[in-house]
C-alpha cells in the first residue's frame, strides 16, 4: 500500500475444466508492500487462480500484467525466474532429496556446468537460518515433519529475488508457534517491498496479517476490500453469499448426558492398546452416539491412535473389541467389516483416488466391501451418489468429473460420502476440517452432531481444541505419542483446561472407567 | 442424463480418434502404393487378403496386450510376457509331440490345459514377488524375462520341436465362419476380459489400486490380491497367444516365440491410451494398438522397406503416434501454430481438448 502502482494486475481472467468453470471474469491487484488475502470459499477458485497466475495452468480468456509488461507464464519455474514464487496449500518438494536440493532445485549455483554443492548447502544453511531453522540440510526432506517441509518451501520461494510471493494455505499443518514464526518473515518480506498473496481458513490470520482481501465466490469476484472496512462477519457472509446462522446454530448443541451413552453397551473397547514407535499402549471406549475428541499437538501421535483404531497400522500390543467380540484389528479391511469407517487426515496420499470419477470415489468402501464379483448396480449408485452429493453439497454436482478437478474441500466431502454411504458405525475423521472454509467446516461440523444423534459413533481429531470441545462428549489428550488425559466434556473443562493438559501433561484423569 | 450419455460418449471418440486416424492413414497410404492392399478373394470358401492377415496376424499381440493393459493399469510392467509365450509354446508342443497320435483332440487340449497350468504358475510367480515380496515390478518380471527363456529352452532340450497336429495348427491357421479361427480367440478373449473387468467392479477396482494404492487400502479394497491378479490374468493371456504363435509354424523355438512381444505390447497399451504410470485403462484403445503395430509391421513388409531401416521406419512412426496423441505436444503445437491468443469464448468441445489429461 506504499506504493499507488500495482505490481500484479489480472483482468478478466476466465478458467474452465471439463465440467467445471472455475473462474468466470476475476479481477485481482497486488500492490508492493502489501500483505493481501484472497478469501473465498472451498471451490470459490483460490487455487486456480493462483495456478492461472504462476502458468500452472493456461488461461480461457483475460490477461496478466506484472510490473508494466503482459505476461503469460508457461510455468512456475518461468513465473519464478519473473519474480513471482509460490508456496503450494499441499508441500511440493520431492521427499527423497535433500533440504539444500530442494532449495535449489532446478537453479543450483554452477561453475562450468558442474554444480557447486558446497555453495549449495552453504546459502541453504544461510536461507534457513533467516527463518530461524537450524536442521541438517544434507537429509532427506521426507525426514522432517509437514511444518518443516514448508518452511523449505517458503525458504526456496523467497530466495529467487520474489517480488511476489504467493502463500497458498502455509499456515494449516503448522502450530501457533511456527504460524509466529512464519508471520514474522511475512512482515520483514513486506517492509522490504515484497507483495505477498496470502491464501488462509483462518480468520484470525486473515485480520492480524492482511492489509487488504479479495474475496472469491464460486469463480467469481465478491469485491477487493482494506480489511480495516471489512469487519470479520461481513467477510464470512461475502464468502458464503448467505446468512450466517449455519455456524451459531452448532454453537450449543444439546449434549446427550455423556452417563446415559456411558450406560449403554460400548461399541468399541479397546486396551492397552500400542505400536512400537508410535503410540505408547492406551486405553478407551467408545459407546455408540459418543463423540470422542482426540486434542494434541501435531505429531503428538493423534493420527497412530486413529490409525490403530481402523487396523491401517497392525498394533503389536493390547486388546480391542468391538461390540463385546474380541478380535484384532489387522486390516483395514477387518475393520470395515466390523462397520468402521477411516477418513485419512492425509487427503491427497490416503484419501482420494484422483483419476476415478466423484461417483467411483464415492462407492468405492461400499463397492470394496461387496466385493468385486457384485458390483453396486448403476441405479443404486445414482441414488446413493446424488443423495450425498446433495446432503454434502458438493460442488460441482455432477458425479462424473474426476474427483481431482474439485476443490480441495469437496474433495474431502467426497471422502465423507464414501464412509457415510457404508453406514459405518464408527467414523474416525482424522483433521475432517483442515484446510475447508467456515462455511464447509460449520455443516461437517454440524453432520458430525446429526451423525452422533443418529447413534454413530464417532472419533474426532482436529488441531483445532474449540472445535474438538464443541463437538465431543469425552476429550481423549494425547501428548508426546501417550494418552495423557480422558476428560468428560462438562462445564469444567474448557480450552484452557485441555491446553494445560498438554502442556504439563501430568493432569491424569481416567474419565472413563 | 442423455446429455450425460452424449458428452461421455464425445470424450470416448475423442480418445480413440488419433489412434483410428492413424490407421486409416495407413491403410490409405499402403492402398495407394499398392492399389490391391485392400482387396479380399474368397478361395476354398475362406477369406484371403492382406486386412485379414493384420488381423490374424496381430491376434497374439492382442492377446498379450489385453493382459499388460490391466497390468500397467495397476501402474506395474510384465516384461515375462515373451518368455511366457515361449515356455507355454514349447511345453504344448513337448507333450504333443510325444504323443502317439498327434491329431488327438484330447491330447491337443491336455497339452493346452498342462501349458496353460504352467504359465498361472509363472503368473504367480510374478504376482507375488510384486504383491507379496514387493519387489518393483519392472525387476520382478525381468526375472522371469530371462530366467523363462532358459526354461523354455529346458524344456525343449536346445531343440526346436516340430510337430504335425492339425487340432494345434488349426489354433494358428485354421478358420472359422470364412475367417481365420485366431481372430475368434483374440475377440473371445478381449470379451472375456472386457466383462471381468467391466460386467463386475474388478475394472474400477483395478484402476483404483493403480490410481493411489494406499488409499485404495484405506477403502477396504486388498490391494495386493487384485495385484497378484493381474499378473496371472497377463501370464494366462500370454500362454494363448503363446500357442497361436506356435501353431503358426508348428514349432516351438525357445530362443524366438514370443521374443520381444512384450516390447510391442507395451507400445500397444500405450498408443491405446492407457497410462504407464497406471489408473485408467482402455481394452478397445490397447486392441487398436495392438492392430497398428501391425499394419506397421505388414507395411514394412509390403512396401518393400529393406530390414535394415525397418525398426527405424518402425519407431518413427511410432513416434509420431505417441507425440500426436499427447495433449501437452498438440497444446504446444496449436499455441505455436496460431501465434495468436486462444478465441474469446472456447466452445465447450473445445475446453475439453485443451486441458491436459
Amino acid at each position: 500500500m506504499t506504493d499507488s502502482r500495482p505490481v500484479l494486475t489480472m483482468t478478466g481472467i476466465s478458467k474452465s475444466f471439463p465440467g467445471v468453470r472455475a473462474l468466470h471474469n476475476v479481477d485481482f491487484r497486488l500492490f508492493p508492500g502489501e500483505v493481501h488475502a484472497l478469501m473465498g470459499e472451498n471451490g470459490a477458485g483460490k487455487s486456480t487462480l493462483i495456478k492461472v497466475l504462476t502458468g500452472v495452468y493456461g488461461i480461457d480468456e483475460g490477461t496478466i500484467t506484472l510490473g508494466e509488461e503482459q505476461v503469460a507464464f508457461n510455468g512456475p519455474m518461468q513465473a519464478s525466474a519473473a519474480g513471482v514464487s509460490t508456496v503450494y496449500q499441499e508441500v511440493n518438494l520431492c521427499p527423497n532429496l535433500s533440504v539444500a536440493e530442494n532449495i535449489f532445485i532446478g537453479r543450483e549455483p554452477r561453475r562450468f556446468g558442474a554444480v557447486r554443492w558446497g555453495e549449495v548447502r552453504r546459502r541453504a544453511r544461510q536461507l534457513l537460518a533467516r527463518l530461524d531453522l537450524d536442521i541438517d540440510v544434507t537429509a532427506p526432506v521426507a525426514s522432517y515433519s509437514l511444518a518443516v517441509q514448508q518452511m523449505v518451501a517458503i525458504a526456496r520461494a523467497i530466495d529467487v529475488q520474489a517480488r511476489v510471493l504467493i502463500l497458498d494455505e502455509p499456515t494449516s499443518s503448522l502450530d501457533a508457534g511456527e504460524v509466529e514464526q512464519l508471520f514474522r518473515i511475512m512482515r520483514q518480506l513486506r517492509d522490504e517491498g515484497i507483495a505477498i498473496l496470502f491464501v488462509t481458513h483462518f480468520l484470525d490470520q486473515v485480520y492480524g496479517m492482511a492489509d487488504r482481501i479479495t474475496v472469491l465466490r464460486n469463480g467469481t469476484l465478491v469485491g477487493e476490500y482494506p480489511t480495516a472496512e471489512l469487519p470479520q462477519l461481513a467477510l464470512v457472509e461475502k464468502m458464503i453469499g448467505k446468512e450466517l446462522d449455519v455456524l451459531e446454530g452448532i454453537e450449543e448443541h444439546s449434549r446427550r448426558d455423556l452417563a446415559a451413552l456411558e450406560g449403554g453397551t460400548p461399541f468399541m473397547e479397546v486396551s492397552q492398546l500400542g505400536r512400537k514407535g508410535a503410540v505408547a499402549p492406551f486405553s478407551l471406549t467408545i459407546h455408540a452416539g459418543e463423540v470422542v475428541g482426540l486434542a494434541g499437538l501435531l505429531g503428538s501421535g493423534r493420527t497412530e491412535v486413529a490409525r490403530l483404531f481402523f487396523g491401517a497400522d497392525r498394533a503389536d500390543r493390547g486388546e480391542v473389541a468391538v461390540s463385546g467380540k474380541p478380535g484384532g484389528l489387522r486390516n483395514p479391511v477387518q475393520a470395515i467389516e466390523r462397520g468402521i469407517g477411516f477418513c485419512s487426515e492425509n487427503r491427497r496420499a490416503e484419501g482420494i483416488i484422483p483419476d476415478l470419477t466423484v461417483r467411483e470415489n464415492m462407492i468405492l468402501a461400499m463397492q470394496a466391501s461387496r466385493g468385486w464379483l457384485r458390483p453396486i448396480p448403476r441405479r443404486r449408485q445414482d441414488e446413493l451418489v446424488e443423495q450425498y452429493i446433495k446432503a454434502l453439497s458438493i460442488r460441482p454436482a455432477n458425479p462424473d468429473v474426476p474427483v481431482r478437478n474439485l476443490s480441495g474441500g469437496n474433495q474431502q466431502k467426497v471422502l465423507l460420502a464414501r464412509w457415510l454411504i457404508t453406514e459405518p458405525r464408527l467414523l474416525i475423521l482424522d483433521e475432517p476440517t483442515r484446510g475447508i472454509d467456515v462455511g464447509a467446516k460449520a455443516e461437517i461440523q454440524k453432520l458430525v452432531v446429526q451423525l452422533s444423534d443418529g447413534g454413530m459413533a464417532v472419533l474426532f481429531i482436529s488441531a483445532e481444541l474449540e472445535e474438538v470441545l464443541r463437538l465431543s462428549h469425552k476429550v481423549a489428550v494425547m501428548r508426546d505419542r501417550e494418552m495423557v488425559a480422558q476428560l468428560n466434556n462438562d462445564d469444567t473443562v474448557n480450552a484452557d483446561r485441555v491446553m494445560q493438559t498438554i502442556a504439563s501433561g501430568s493432569q491424569r484423569e481416567e474419565a472413563d472407567k | 442424463m442423455n446429455n450425460a450419455k452424449d458428452r461421455y460418449r464425445t470424450i470416448l471418440g475423442h480418445r480413440l480418434f488419433w489412434p483410428v486416424a492413424v490407421l486409416v492413414v495407413m491403410l490409405l497410404a499402403n492402398t495407394i502404393y499398392r492399389p490391391g492392399f485392400l482387396s479380399i478373394e474368397v478361395n476354398n470358401g475362406h477369406l484371403y487378403g492382406t486386412p485379414i492377415d493384420i488381423l490374424r496376424l496381430s491376434a497374439p499381440l492382442i492377446l498379450v496386450a489385453l493382459g499388460m493393459t490391466l497390468v500397467i493399469s495397476t501402474g506395474g510392467i510384465d516384461l515375462s510376457v515373451g518368455s511366457t509365450c515361449a515356455i507355454s509354446g514349447a511345453i504344448a508342443c513337448l507333450y504333443i509331440s510325444q504323443a502317439p497320435d498327434q491329431n488327438n483332440l484330447v491330447t491337443v487340449f491336455t497339452a493346452l490345459a498342462m501349458a496353460l497350468g504352467v504359465a498361472l504358475v509363472l503368473g504367480a510367480w510374478n504376482g507375488v514377488l510384486v504383491s507379496v515380496i514387493g519387489i518393483q515390478p519392472i525387476i520382478a518380471t525381468l526375472i522371469l524375462m530371462v530366467a523363462g527363456r532358459g526354461l523354455a529352452q529346458l524344456v525343449a532340450e536346445g531343440q526346436i520341436i516340430t510337430i504335425n497336429s492339425g487340432p494345434f495348427r488349426a489354433i494358428g491357421l485354421g478358420h472359422f465362419l470364412t475367417l481365420p479361427l485366431a481372430i475368434f480367440i483374440a475377440l473371445g478373449a478381449a470379451l472375456l476380459v472386457a466383462a471381468l473387468t467391466r460386467r463386475t467392479a474388478l475394472g474400477m477396482i483395478v484402476e483404483s489400486v493403480g490410481g493411489n494404492r494406499e488409499a485404495s487400502r484405506l477403502a477396504g479394497i486388498r490391494s495386493a490380491r487384485i495385484v497378484f491378479l493381474v499378473y496371472v490374468v497377463s501370464a494366462a493371456c500370454a500362454a494363448v497367444a503363446g500357442f497361436m504363435m506356435t501353431a503358426n509354424v508348428s514349432s516351438a523355438d525357445g530362443n524366438n516365440t514370443g521374443l520381444w512381444v512384450e516390447l510391442d505390447a507395451i507400445l500397444a497399451v500405450v498408443i491405446g491410451g492407457t497410462s504407464l504410470a497406471g489408473g485408467r485403462f482402455y481394452l478397445s484403445g490397447s486392441i487398436l494398438g495392438a492392430l497398428i503395430i501391425q499394419t506397421l509391421t505388414t507395411t514394412v513388409y509390403a512396401m518393400n522397406i529393406s530390414p535394415q531401416t525397418a525398426l527405424l521406419f518402425k519407431a518413427v512412426v511410432v513416434i509420431a503416434v505417441c507425440l500426436i496423441q499427447a495433449p501437452a505436444f498438440r497444446a504446444k503445437f496449436r499455441r505455436r501454430g496460431r501465434g495468436t491468443p486462444p478465441p474469446a469464448t472456447p466452445s465447450p468441445q473445445q475446453q475439453k481438448q485443451e486441458v491436459p489429461a
